[in-house]
């Protein structure tokens, strides 16, 4: 299977463990491929200044022309939304190549581990990938393509897929494990 | 939570809004459309089904409380999400009041949306579940246009439709307005002769030679005004079903008459000589004793065991009264069809209505209800427009003091103030009145009367 990327577009520097970490557990969960994209470009027309937030959809469209070929998902420590909600912890092209994923709100101040926001970081990763592979949202207790509004919700579900979603990712081209 | 079973229309004039709303519902697996303004919005609900429906408040042209207003008419049973980005306790409580499911505020947070919609499709999984429940019980407990879940009218529904299958003659018993012609035509329908003709003849209505002349049609010339030959209505019925009502009201001569079409299957027109075959079911009915009738002598033995073949007998409403709020949801079904207005009984009135004694029965309750929704101010039927109280004592044909009226005008009101206070049971009403049900039949004709009492048009529209 083609290689998947994976491409940091936030303002501060991620430290090397935190897209190493992202990387591995994404190639786990959907048994392919993954390659860290390294290019300084960042979606500056999708800054809404009245809203002090980062657009998806302008971050998804930039992606699609500035972004490498195949499916990309971008992580950034930008706060995102979409217009009708107050914000989002990431977003996806519904069974399209690009997908974005922010950790601005996954690790709230006092947090006493921080490898309870990377761990966050990365089952929202594999989330938003997951509907790269045209997946909706799931029912089954802990799958990963839980909705999850809130960060207890991502805390709930486990990282990977139910076996109902990993066969679709696998019918689509995945090789999830 | 997924939504793959939920239709979800989004009705928002802003673009960017239905995009990203709709993106964000389809990836709850929800099937969404959208709408850019009101009025497609209605377009829209005239040709398709929705489950939920997320409607903006502020929109140019129709707002969305106007579009709410239309969906609780075309849509009752959609969830109405209403959305506002200018929240003011005064519209939220309009739209609640308007019938709305529940209202957001935008930009939503995410946790709320996403707890409003799961409370969503709980509710119309329950909206669904209730309609199948409700449409099983209505399967379960009807035969046909008969209502009834009471054992004693399932087991006459199991008899009936068994009895449909045969060819036999049928006696229904049962208190006048107990459905004995609702079950005769019931029993028509679900038989071989469903294609043919059912023909309904109260024997009790007319006079013994017109009886005659009606069931066996008659000759040119036969009698004085037979001026051309005429079908009866056992030729009329042929290949199909004649339901004879009030059979125990009939005259020696024509108890023979029937005896010998019964048992020979064939009869003559009156005046005629040519016999003509019988193809017809006969179901007869009588609110009488007829065992009782046959042992004073009135009621001929062998016709009886010739009628009474297959016996099926209607219990009296009293005496099924846990039928009475299913029997009142098909009477108002049927209003609703008919007035094109849905009413609703009162908690009060429902006791009402299961206080009552029902001398008139289910004929009775269906005239009250009828009256009910037609006087009801609003769509709900209260005790007082159902018309049950008692009326006050007053004396037959009292009238204003200085106006003195006759003999025949007091008759009038009497027999039709006792023929309201039995609800149209004629049977009752005679009783009371010490006359037969043919002379009251004959009164009610000649005063122009209906069962009710109330004086009919005699334009006969």
């Amino acid at each position: 299977m083609e290689a998947i990327h994976l491409w940091w577009i936030g303002e501060k520097d991620p430290g090397p463990r935190t897209l190493e970490y992202v990387r591995l557990h994404l190639g786990r969960a959907l048994g392919a491929p993954v390659r860290i994209w390294e290019d300084p470009a960042r979606p500056t027309d999708a800054y809404d200044p009245r809203r002090k937030q980062w657009s998806t959809s302008r971050i998804l469209a930039w992606m699609g022309t500035a972004g490498p070929p195949g499916m990309v998902l971008a992580v950034t420590d930008q706060d995102l939304f979409i217009p009708i909600l107050t914000f989002v912890f990431g977003e996806a092209q519904l069974g399209g190549r690009v997908a974005v994923v922010s950790t601005a709100r996954l690790g709230e101040p006092g947090l006493p581990d921080p490898r309870v926001a990377l761990e966050r970081l990365a089952k929202e990763s594999v989330h938003e990938l997951g509907h790269c592979f045209g997946l909706v949202h799931c029912d089954s207790p802990g799958c990963v393509m839980a909705r999850s509004p809130s960060a207890r919700d991502v805390d709930r579900k486990r990282g990977d897929f139910c076996s109902k979603c990993r066969d679709r990712v696998t019918r689509s081209g995945g090789g999830a494990t | 939570m997924t939504g793959e079973n939920t239709r979800v229309l989004v009705v928002d004039d802003e673009e960017i809004v239905r995009e990203s709303l709709g993106g964000w519902l389809q990836e709850d697996g929800f099937q969404v459309s959208s709408a850019p303004e009101g009025r497609t919005a209605v377009e829209m609900m005239k040709r398709d089904r929705w489950n939920v429906m997320l409607v903006d408040l502020k929109m140019p042209g129709m707002d969305g409380l106007q579009v709410l207003e239309e969906a609780r008419k075309l849509q009752p049973e959609a969830a109405i999400i209403m959305m506002t980005a200018y929240a003011t306790v005064d519209t939220a409580v309009t739209a609640m009041k308007l019938g709305a499911f529940d209202y957001l505020v935008k930009p939503f947070d995410p946790e709320e949306l996403s707890l409003l919609m799961q409370k969503v499709v709980a509710q119309q999984s329950l909206v669904r579940e209730n309609a199948v429940l409700r449409k099983a019980l209505k399967k379960e407990h009807r035969f046909r246009d008969l209502v009834s879940k009471s054992a004693a009218m399932q087991r006459v529904f199991e008899l009936a439709q068994v009895a449909a299958r045969s060819n036999s003659t049928i006696l229904v018993l049962g208190e006048s307005g107990s459905g004995k012609e609702v079950l005769a035509r019931t029993i028509h329908e679900e038989s071989p002769r469903a294609g043919g003709p059912f023909v309904a003849m109260s024997c009790a209505a007319l006079t013994e030679t017109l009886l005659e002349s009606e069931l066996f049609g008659h000759e040119k010339g036969s009698f004085t005004g037979a001026n051309a030959r005429r079908k009866g209505k056992f030729e009329a019925a042929a290949g199909g079903t004649l339901f004879l009502d009030e059979i125990g009201d009939i005259s020696p001569k024509l108890q023979l008459d029937l005896l010998r079409v019964l048992e020979e299957r064939k009869f003559q027109r009156v005046g005629g000589n040519e016999p003509i075959d019988v193809d017809v079911r006969i179901i007869a009915a009588t609110n009488k004793d007829l065992k009782k009738a046959v042992t004073d002598g009135s009621f001929r033995e062998d016709l009886f065991y010739r009628l009474n073949v297959i016996p099926v007998t209607l219990p009296p409403l009293r005496d099924r009264k846990e039928d009475i709020p299913l029997l009142v949801e098909h009477f108002l079904d049927r209003l609703e069809a008919e007035m094109k207005k849905r009413v609703k009984v009162s908690p009060e009135a429902m006791g009402a209505l299961l206080a009552h004694d029902w001398p008139g029965n289910v004929r009775e309750l269906r005239n009250v209800l009828e009256r009910g929704a037609v006087v009801a101010q609003g769509d709900v039927i209260k005790p007082s427009d159902l018309g049950l109280a008692p009326a006050p004592a007053r004396a037959p044909g009292t009238n204003a003091p200085g106006e003195p009226v006759s003999l025949e005008e007091v008759e009038k009101r009497h027999i039709s103030e006792v023929l309201g206070h039995t609800g149209g049971n004629v049977s009752q009403a005679a009783r009371l009145l010490g006359i037969d049900r043919v002379t009251l039949y004959s009164k009610i004709r000649k005063f122009q009367l209906r069962r009710d009492g109330e004086e009919s048009d005699p334009s006969g529209n």
